[in-house]
């Protein structure tokens, strides 16, 4: 059964203090050439029946992500695309 | 006859009877209220302690927002019930939009805990009438998600409407955009404060007997004297 797959990130202009400190222990690997890093978060909804974009969005938008300060696309995935099947 | 002051337990809550302490010690009678129970017992203002709801998880507050006790909460607020939302009682009160803007993780990433002082801006709301503007308090402030966000046209509007209830002095402790400590709604009646007051009501544990007057406000406010 496909999910839907939910990505949010904080919006652009809202400061990631995690994504910098990630960011400032790269040299420490010998990584020197990356400008920036951005931590988000990524939701897998499996619905009973056939997915739902609309519902998803309705979901997203309510709990999932606070449009205050986050952003959120949604999208169909095929199972074997989804984290159960790459475990 | 003594106020009522429901105070809400969530799973996770912390600080709920450090709270409640507070309330009694202000003079009322506490409250406490249950995240299952739509019914608020007939209480005359709330306070949503802080702590951990539902572990944090998701967002701060994310989750405790849809408790049968918040519908109600909600609704009633809109009605104009005094709530005060302490810490993460503040971020349940912005995830569910009876305050503008959001409480993000603390700029520097460390978990905070120190007496702070901070300057009373508004003494116009229902949570903080017993105070002088610009009046200088100190009380604990303990977390790790008290960086206040907001946009600019929301930020400016608060300031302009007198909104900015009270802001860090001596060094922010969070990153809060414009030191922002605790602000409040339209109507004055619902308040945000990510610092502790309820930890500042007695000699023996806290720095001060500064938070006291968040607890006499309400008070105050509910006879009816002029804020």
């Amino acid at each position: 059964m496909p999910r839907v797959v939910v990505d949010v990130m904080l919006k652009p202009e809202i400061l990631d203090p995690q994504g910098q400190a990630v960011a400032n222990a790269l040299p420490r690997l010998g990584v020197g050439d990356v400008a920036s890093v951005r931590i988000g978060r990524r939701i897998e909804i499996e619905f009973t029946g056939e997915p739902d974009l609309d519902r998803a969005r309705e979901i997203a938008d309510k709990l999932l992500a606070n449009p205050v300060i986050e952003d959120f696309t949604v999208r169909l995935v095929e199972a074997d695309e989804t984290a159960d099947a790459r475990s | 006859m003594t106020a009522r002051v429901g105070v809400v337990t969530f799973p996770g809550s912390l600080d709920d009877g450090d709270a409640a302490r507070a309330v009694r010690i202000a003079g009322a009678e506490p409250v406490r209220l249950w995240h299952g129970d739509p019914e608020l017992h007939g209480v005359d203002a709330v306070v949503l302690p802080g702590g951990f709801s539902y572990g944090d998880y998701l967002r701060c507050g994310a989750i405790a927002r849809f408790a049968p006790v918040m519908e109600t909460i909600v609704d009633a607020a809109r009605g104009g019930l005094p709530v005060l939302g302490i810490c993460n009682g503040f971020q349940i009160l912005c995830e569910a939009h009876l305050l503008p803007g959001a409480l993000t993780r603390n700029q520097h990433l460390h978990f905070r805990n120190r007496d702070q002082v901070l300057r009373i801006e508004s003494a116009g709301t229902a949570w903080t009438n017993a105070f002088q503007p610009g009046q200088e308090v100190l009380i604990p402030v303990k977390n790790g998600e008290g960086c206040y966000v907001a946009d600019t046209a929301t930020l400016d509007q608060l300031e302009a409407e007198g909104r900015v209830v009270a802001r860090y002095v001596g060094g922010n402790p969070n990153g809060s955009q414009r030191d922002i400590a605790a602000i409040t709604n339209a109507a004055g009646n619902v308040v945000g404060i990510m610092p502790h007051p309820e930890h500042a009501v007695e000699a023996l544990t806290g720095p001060s007997l500064d938070g006291l007057g968040f607890f006499t406000s309400v008070l105050k406010h509910l006879v009816g004297a002029p804020a």
